[in-house]
């Protein structure tokens, strides 16, 4: 459903800040795949992320969407087909905006926008049946400015808005990050389920590897902007950190694995 | 003071005309978070058109239909310089509002001064002390219509993405909002009402001038921050602070009035508006480190 052939991406080529930040990827996921992300500081994982919604253009190669080449198309076009949520939970959500008014921008993703009410009665139902899920009692806070919301709150309701609209694709760019480790895992189990309910394609980048692994049908694994590994079925749900560490030590060729990785 | 008092109907109507372009000010400034020079140039724009157009025999509706499209098409040109030629939203304006000198002085004819009387022509407003409540009046009448619709306008979905484009630019690409269509539309409406309160500035002068935009986005920014320090806790709804800055830009024409009849030079007006918008900026900042300094050493003191 996703095809990303032989994609090249070079930040301040020519200057002495150049960084070859992807170096001829290629990558087919399946429907349904839930993939998880791994690899150091620099490796290219949030920049093939950008790469597929737009934020900057390739050097060279092509993605394709369900048979679209969508390569060419600008961010705000390539957003129809696709749910995101960043590392930064102030990034996901408009904190001078309220809740519902968040909430209806995202329901309109893709669609053309009148000048009908930017949030209807009806849909304000709606999002609170779909808030009281959260269990946050965010259902009663419709009104309330988003800025006011806590990080891990912010982070929920951008997954909401993500999962919006049905899109083809999920990208989570180590959504849970910034957050403490109690509100990182509510908002995990939280992905967990949305991803097993709709069934929606998701690419998840983790710093976590115990999650990477607990994670998803499949693992890939990047290191100086190519994809090193790709374990996925059976090996992958044997996968231990022990092995992704020696995999890492051997790619990085003695370097070893960085603090954070170690760490978590 | 009886003296004063019976002086105080021509700022307040002064105010509130000077608080239309205000509010374009806030669509850019507070909406999109934009800083936009192009107002200078626009408010003028307005003026020209409305009295030429009106002079010319027009009907004083149409010509003021035709000032807020002509200021429509500066704010289109300044966003067409910032997204799609990629130059700074300020430096856009700029650009913008030095071009418009040129375009406001062709529009009356070569001449930097028209004027249009109200023995002539029906006009709106007057700043004749006889008719000044009749002005206040229409005033009032023209700013709640103009707030109503920015109020249904800023609740609509495209009213929902310029906002969300000035309040999280990547929140709203990712979501499908084209983020520069939003910002050229927002210069546009902005744009529109300041060159409508040119027109309506135009009436209650008598004349429409190449100069007259000098200083306004000042004016607007000042009217802005005034509103916002004064009420900006009591008024938290959108329609409020719209008032709110109608509030701001009189309380700024009466201030005005008082420093002139304590002896400020009307030379010195622009200095002094200057210093007094440049204080009101400085103050949220102030407060910021002020606040921070204070918990600092309640923390400090909690440690020891």
């Amino acid at each position: 459903m996703l095809e990303i052939r032989d994609v090249h991406k070079t930040f301040n080529a020519g200057t002495i800040n150049e960084k070859k930040a992807l170096t001829g990827v290629n990558l087919t996921l399946n429907d349904g795949d839930f993939v998880t992300v791994i690899g150091g500081n620099g490796a290219g994982k949030s920049t093939l992320l950008n790469m597929i919604t737009g934020v900057y253009p390739v050097d060279k190669g092509s993605i394709i969407l369900d048979g679209t080449d969508i390569t060419k198309l600008p961010e705000h076009k390539r957003a129809k087909f696709l749910g995101r949520v960043f590392q930064d939970p102030m990034t996901g959500t408009s904190g001078g905006m309220q809740i519902d008014e968040n909430l209806a921008i995202a329901a309109r993703r893709g669609k053309f926008r009148s000048l009908l009410p930017g949030v209807t009665k009806k849909e304000r139902e709606e999002f609170k049946t779909l808030l009281k899920k959260l269990d946050l009692g965010l259902e009663n806070r419709l009104s309330s400015k988003v800025g006011l919301l806590s990080g891990g709150q912010r982070q929920a309701v951008t997954l909401l808005m993500a999962s919006m609209q049905n899109p083809k694709l999920l990208l989570l760019d180590e959504h849970t990050a910034a957050l403490d480790p109690q509100t990182a895992a509510k908002v995990l189990a939280l992905t967990e389920e949305i991803v097993s309910e709709s069934k929606i394609t998701t690419l998840m980048i983790t710093h976590n590897m115990k999650d990477a692994i607990r994670l998803g049908n499949r693992l890939i694994m990047m290191n100086n902007g190519q994809i090193i590994y790709d374990i996925s079925g059976e090996e992958k749900k044997n996968l231990k950190v022990s092995d992704l560490m020696e995999l890492f030590a051997k790619a990085s060729s003695g370097e070893f694995a960085n603090d954070r990785m170690l760490l978590s | 003071m009886i003296n004063f008092l019976s002086s105080l109907p021509t700022p307040v109507a002064q105010g509130m005309i000077w608080g239309v372009m205000a509010i374009g000010v806030f669509v850019t400034f507070k909406v999109l978070e934009l800083s936009d020079l192009t107002v200078d140039g626009s408010f003028a724009t307005g003026g020209a058109v409305f009295v030429v157009l009106t002079t010319g025999g027009m009907n004083i509706y149409l010509s003021m239909l035709i000032s807020f499209v002509a200021g429509c098409v500066a704010g289109f040109v300044t966003g067409i310089f910032h997204t799609k030629f990629g130059i700074p939203a300020i430096l856009s304006g700029i650009l913008t509002q030095l071009a418009l000198y040129s375009v406001n002085l062709r529009i009356m004819g070569g001449k930097a001064n028209t004027a249009i009387s109200w023995r002539n022509f029906d006009l709106l407003v007057s700043s004749r002390t006889d008719v000044i409540y009749e002005t206040i009046l229409v005033c009032v009448i023209f700013i709640a219509v103009l707030i109503a619709v920015l109020y249904w306008f800023f609740g609509t979905e495209l009213g929902h993405s310029i906002r969300s484009t000035g309040c999280n630019a990547a929140m709203s690409r990712a979501n499908g909002i084209n983020t520069n269509t939003c910002k050229v539309l927002g210069l546009v409406l902005s744009n529109g009402i300041v060159a409508l309160a040119g027109a309506l500035l135009s009436q209650f002068q008598g004349f429409a001038d190449v100069n007259m935009g000098r200083g306004a986005i000042v004016i607007g920014l000042a009217a802005v921050i005034i509103g916002e320090v004064a009420f900006g806790k009591i008024f938290r709804n959108f329609a409020l602070k719209l008032v709110s800055v109608v509030l701001g830009a009189i309380i700024y024409y009466i201030v005005i009035t008082i420093v002139l009849k304590l002896g400020l030079r009307t030379d010195d007006l622009k200095l002094f508006s200057a210093l007094v918008v440049g204080l009101f900026l400085g103050i949220p900042y102030w407060k910021s480190k002020v606040h921070f300094n204070k918990k600092e050493k309640k923390e400090v003191k909690a440690d020891a």
